[in-house]
């Protein structure tokens, strides 16, 4: 039974040697140039301006929220729509039943205002 | 088979169909403030009834297990006459919690129709944990109720001790969650099966209990503990209870607590032999060790709880510490794993009900912003002033102390005569004496109604539907305490056709 786990420790050994491998062949083979540029935080982005350790509106912690929330409806819904033909009826009533209980959701947050903005 | 058992499903299908359509409706009627009110109570009564037409038709026509894989719900959930039975306590404690919310909520400038949408939400946890046959499925009934509790904690979002109590109750609670799912993986990896019953079957096949599977159970206790505040992780309790919402501690305290406690005897349930076991199963477990273990828990928690509560001035802090000491008058039951301590279960889970959200709506009339007039002091010459109230809350705390002829009495009778049954008498001789040391601040506080004079500034009582609350709890505790024969009876039937 434990043999059944033999490609899983060779793959664990395996990805752990070539991380470490890459960064010790960037760390020997690299150049290393430190310029102002390269040592702020977004190299090839906005310019940072004050510190992070700032208040915040709470839209955007709304807004990641539901986003996250939506995004994994989605992720159950591709596994459900691949397999559509071989789970049949009683799949098909429950995700409808899921997606009216998020629409209950959907509908108190915009009647909540939470997508508002201003 | 499919319309015959649906009607053992519709309470939970219409508890979740309530809880969920509640948030639509208040989102549909924005200007409206007490609809979520209305709504929720009309919610409970509907379920409750549906609750007790299950009950009646469980007693009469039972689902038999090794059918279950037949069943739509596939053995994930157990209909039996004893889930339906905490179906309804957690339905009435709600109607009377809501009862009572409404005119606080009000006082408070916190009536918004979430309130009963999160206090549905959480009997639905509890009523999936009732019916739970699965380890992950009492999971998420743990973790509905859980979640729904953390919020209605810190409810009074303005006030400090609410959002402290919500916070501590959210960081422990989910560390505890932590151990309960850990406890279940274990106990996943070492029998195969997450359905309770199926992990029972493979433990009664391979004879001995291997050390995953013990650490396993071991960590569900813990989790569990945790979540009825029994002994070494009850230190939350106190705050969380003194900080939250009264009405919601009131709830938190009775409802929250019979669901963790039915959870534990799901869990336990199958580990530990009883002589009403219908599958015979073989036990691999010597249930005596286990039996000790949630005894010694029980005696710790109960004196625990009472001495604690004996230097507490504050009454809500009181009633916190006094619910821990409940705790562990309950867990006795489960030690005692006979048909008694079942009935003693029931019982005292219906009659604590009624006498901790009974007391706590008392102290909900009188306080003001969750700090003023909390104190035992307070409560001075209450008699003279609203001599109804304190006619009741003398009732309550007679009842918690367990003085006939209140319901309370007759529940600590049949949980203490359980545990002499089952040869664990030091047991009740340590319930003994923390029931005597628990007459001192539960007796105080009428004393200092009945006996001091009262102070000069005179205690504003609310008006409004917690009267109603207060009359039915306190009738209830009468009439139980001197007819318990009803729920006895009742409890005897559910609990003995248990399918587990």
């Amino acid at each position: 039974m434990l043999t059944d786990y033999i490609p899983l420790i060779f793959m664990v050994v395996f990805g752990f040697g070539i991380g470490v491998v890459f960064l010790l062949a960037a760390e020997a083979l690299g150049a290393r140039r430190r310029t102002k540029e390269k040592a702020s935080t977004y190299e090839s982005g906005m310019p940072p301006v004050r510190t992070a350790r700032e208040r915040f509106s709470v839209k955007f912690y709304m807004v990641a929220v539901l986003f996250i929330l939506f995004d994994i409806e989605i992720v159950f819904m591709y596994p459900w729509a691949v397999q559509f033909k071989e789970l049949g009826s009683t799949a098909f009533v429950a995700m409808i039943l899921f997606i009216v209980l998020l629409l209950a959701g959907y509908i108190y947050v915009i009647r909540k205002g939470a997508l508002r903005w201003d | 088979m499919m319309g015959y058992e649906f009607q053992f499903i519709l309470p939970i299908i219409l508890i979740s169909f309530f809880s969920t359509s509640a948030i639509v409706i208040d989102a549909i009627f924005l200007r409206n403030k007490s609809i979520g009110f209305y709504y929720s109570l009309a919610g409970l009564g509907i379920t409750v009834i549906s609750a007790i037409y299950s009950l009646i038709k469980a007693n009469v026509a039972l689902i038999p297990l090794h059918h279950s894989d037949r069943l739509i719900t596939k053995g994930m959930l157990v209909f039996s006459g004893y889930s339906a039975f905490f179906d309804i306590i957690f339905c009435i404690a709600g109607i009377l919690t809501i009862l009572a919310s409404k005119q606080y909520l009000i006082r408070e400038y916190r009536e918004i129709n979430e309130y009963y949408s999160l206090l549905l939400l959480s009997i639905a946890g509890m009523m999936i944990i009732a019916h739970a046959n699965n380890l992950l499925v009492l999971f998420i009934g743990i973790e509905l109720m859980s979640i729904s509790f953390y919020i209605l904690a810190g409810f009074f979002r303005n006030n400090l001790r609410s959002v402290e109590a919500g916070l501590k109750y959210f960081l422990l609670g989910a560390f505890a969650t932590g151990f309960l799912l850990y406890g279940m993986a274990l106990i996943y990896g070492a029998t195969g099966s997450i359905g309770i019953n199926k992990a029972g079957f493979f433990m009664s096949a391979v004879g001995k209990a291997p050390l995953i599977l013990s650490i396993g159970v071991g960590l569900l206790i813990i989790g569990l503990s945790f979540k009825v505040a029994a002994f070494p992780f009850h230190q939350w309790a106190p705050d969380v209870y003194q900080g939250a919402p009264t009405v919601v501690s009131g709830f938190m305290s009775t409802a929250g607590k019979a669901a963790a406690l039915i959870a534990m005897v799901i869990i336990i349930r199958p580990l530990v032999p009883t002589d009403i076991d219908h599958q015979q199963l073989k036990q691999i477990y010597n249930g005596d060790t286990i039996r000790l273990i949630i005894g010694l828990i029980s005696a710790a928690t109960m004196m625990i709880g009472n001495i604690t509560a004996l230097v507490q001035k504050n009454v809500k802090r009181m009633l916190a510490y006094s619910s821990v000491a409940h705790a562990g008058y309950l867990l006795m039951g489960i030690v005692a794993n006979n048909p008694k301590g079942w009935d003693g279960i029931a019982f005292y889970a219906v009659a604590y009900m009624f006498m901790q959200i009974g007391a706590f709506v008392v102290i909900s009339i009188f306080e003001r912003d969750n700090e003023f007039n909390m104190e035992i002091s307070d409560y001075a010459g209450l008699s003279k002033t609203h001599p109804v109230i304190a006619a009741m809350m003398a009732v309550f705390m007679f009842s918690l102390t367990g003085i006939p002829p209140f319901a309370g009495f007759i529940g600590k009778y049949y949980l203490f005569a359980s545990v002499i049954q089952s040869g664990y008498i030091w047991l009740a001789i340590v319930a003994v004496v923390a029931s005597i040391i628990s007459i001192y601040f539960y007796i105080g506080l009428v004393i200092s109604m009945y006996f001091k004079e009262p102070e000069e500034k005179i205690q504003q009582a609310d008006k409004g539907l917690s009267y109603i609350t207060l009359g039915i709890a306190s009738f209830a505790l009468i009439i139980f305490g001197i007819f318990p024969s009803f729920i006895i009876n009742l409890s005897h039937r559910c609990f003995n056709l248990f399918l587990f």
